[in-house]
């Protein structure tokens, strides 16, 4: 199932949620929506899955017109962040619910249901909870049973909305890993919303970096962790050293000092500088784009983090092997492996 | 095995101070208000022999009266459950212009003096009232009729209802909806199978309320009821002309069968709620 997303535009009083997002999904793709709060992407995700409406735009699944359809004809798996498992029901119940509530004419028989649901609690591995409440269940638990409750209608988009967002780091992390493979096993078209880039770019195929109603960028993980298109995709994803420059006659200026960097083709004017922290390669005084002396230094594992105050009185913070054996007090040359330069 | 109960009363003490104050006062102040009146009213009915017990509460008028009480009590109640979960759901989830005003509009029975409540039903509802002569025109006689009674009933019993049902809605997920939705199910079905089970405690409570208190009603009902023994007599009313009569015993028999009754019906309530509940954990 293809999904084609065309200019949606959502406003919530005054406030775009969604301001013009174009946006296509190829089928059986694992596609991450990733940005911070407020930037649309649960908005989005909501529209796709009927529970709620655009303001303008269109979505088509297959070519064919989605928003003429409610979410009940949809026929899309959603999972929420909190889990809305039914409280009242136990957990085959709940997984059993899309089933039993099939129009009477293609509704399967009490042992088909029961043989389907008993195969989704295998798929997550919970078969035996079947008999338990919700609430007697770990976070955990309740969101493998929401997710195999969303499957049992087999929809043809499965789509979570921070699906781990309420679990804790190690749970989360367990997840991650688990709802990778069982998309590889399952194949259905995916979208998950998530605000944590370390979870994107771990289990999507591709990513779609979002912020303020739009999206700035989508990419392969490792392209919107490598090229950023945007200011905004480089500070969101990844650790980057940020400095405000001047651009001038093909001259890049930090404060007044000439930076021995190339400007990229930028229009002259105010402009910001982006590195990543690991792209700085610290040299002698005197080599380098920037020299600057060290303050302070930590370690962690492999690499040591150092604050440089830089010469025009600008501190950042870079990421040294540890062998350097950087010191507080050093004078270091710093330059860029890889850096961008964006206008404005 | 004394030793241990007292000990462990003795580490409760501890850990939670004021077991002893509120503990002595919660029973003094329930035996005061509750418990002594209630064996006064056991101990005046042991005047009577069995016999004689028996023969007031097999009596034509006594066993009608009971009925006139508790069998339109529950039918208004059942109504009230009804209407009540409906205006409970437009007052939880609907915005409309004058909502916080129907909102207290639903706490005037709680307030109004019966006796009010009682004359104004009955002039609204007599054969020249606003809505009596057009259910007159109709064939319909409601006051001075058993269904005088029901309507008062219903009137005095609503707030009960809505006002048990209100918060739990408003603590209802929507969530939940949405994903009953999203798995197929007709709006119907999500209010059948999602919603209707998640309220059943608060709507069983709402209904145990409601029943309870019409058929203690006694004020409003009277202007209305036309009071006809055998069949617009209700018990709390028979109860009072046997006292004017000094038939004191006579009274506390009946009182004592009531109480009985009512008692019996709340406990079945309270078991059925408890049921719902457990099924539905707190988190």
């Amino acid at each position: 199932m293809t999904i084609e997303v065309k200019n949606l535009v959502k406003k919530f009083g005054s406030f775009a949620a969604l301001d013009g997002v174009d946006l296509k999904v190829n089928d059986g793709e694992l596609l991450a929506l990733l940005g911070p709060s407020g930037s649309g992407k649960t908005t989005l995700l909501r529209i796709i899955a009927g529970l709620d409406w655009p303001d303008a735009g269109e979505v088509s699944f297959n070519g064919e017109d989605a928003l003429a359809q409610g979410a009940r004809e949809r026929h899309v798996g959603f999972v929420f962040q909190h889990y809305a498992l039914f409280r009242h029901m136990s957990v085959f119940e709940n997984v059993a619910f899309g089933l039993r509530v099939q129009p009477r004419a293609v509704r399967k028989d009490e042992a088909t249901i029961r043989r389907r649901v008993k195969e989704l609690l295998d798929l997550v591995q919970l078969d035996w909870l079947a008999d338990r409440y919700p609430s007697q269940l770990s976070g955990g638990q309740r969101q493998r049973i929401a997710l195999a409750r969303a499957l049992a209608i087999e929809p043809r988009i499965l789509l979570l909305d921070e699906p781990f967002g309420a679990l804790d780091a190690k749970v989360r992390k367990e997840l991650r890993k688990w709802l990778r493979s069982l998309h590889n096993e399952i194949h259905v078209t995916s979208i998950f919303v998530t605000h944590d880039q370390e979870e994107a770019l771990e289990v999507a195929n591709r990513v779609v970096v979002m912020d303020k109603g739009r999206i700035e960028q989508v990419g392969s993980p490792d392209d919107v962790y490598e090229t950023p298109a945007t200011a905004f995709v480089h500070s969101f994803i990844g650790e980057s050293i940020e400095l405000p420059v001047q651009v001038d006659g093909g001259v890049v200026r930090l404060g007044d000092s000439p930076l021995q960097l190339a400007a990229e083709g930028l229009a002259p004017g105010a402009s910001r500088l982006f590195v990543r922290r690991h792209d700085m390669v610290v040299g002698p005084a005197g080599s380098g784009a920037f020299e600057g002396a060290v303050q302070h230094v930590r370690n962690f594992g492999p690499v040591q983090r150092a604050e440089v105050t830089l010469s025009g009185g600008e501190t950042i913070e870079i990421d040294a092997p540890r062998d350097r054996g950087l010191r507080a007090g050093d004078t270091v040359g710093l330059e860029p492996r890889r850096y961008r330069i964006f206008a404005g | 095995m004394t030793g241990g109960l007292v000990s462990a009363i003795a580490l409760r003490r501890r850990t939670l101070p004021g077991f002893g104050l509120t503990m002595g006062l919660t029973l003094s102040w329930l035996s005061v208000i509750i418990l002594i009146p209630l064996a006064g009213l056991f101990l005046r009915s042991t005047e009577l022999s069995f016999d004689q017990f028996w023969a007031i509460l097999s009596s034509r008028r006594t066993l009608n009266a009971l009925r006139v009480s508790f069998g339109l009590a529950f039918a208004a109640a059942c109504v009230n459950l009804v209407m009540g979960s409906i205006i409970v759901w437009a007052l939880v989830r609907y915005r409309f212009p004058g909502r916080r005003l129907f909102d207290a509009i639903v706490d005037v029975p709680f307030a109004l003096p019966t006796a009010v409540a009682g004359v104004a039903l009955s002039s609204l509802f007599a054969e020249k009232g606003w809505l009596g002569a057009p259910l007159a025109a109709l064939g319909i006689k409601v006051a001075f009729t058993p269904l005088g009674i029901f309507v008062a009933m219903i009137f005095i019993g609503i707030p009960f209802v809505v006002r048990t049902v209100q918060p739990v809605l408003q603590d209802l997920d929507p969530e939940i909806e949405e994903a009953a939705g999203s798995l197929g199910a007709s709006r119907w079905q999500t209010i059948i199978r999602v919603i209707l089970p998640s309220l059943a405690p608060a709507l069983l409570t709402g209904l145990a309320l409601a029943f309870a208190r019409a058929v203690g009603e006694y004020g409003s009902v009277i202007f209305i009821a036309g009071n006809l023994p055998n069949v617009s007599e209700i018990a709390p009313l028979l109860i009072v002309i046997r006292l004017s009569e000094f038939r004191y015993a006579d009274a506390t028999a009946i009182a004592v069968v009531m109480l009985v009754v009512s008692f019996v019906i709340i406990f079945a309530v309270n078991r059925l709620q408890r049921w719902a509940q457990d099924r539905i954990p707190v988190h």
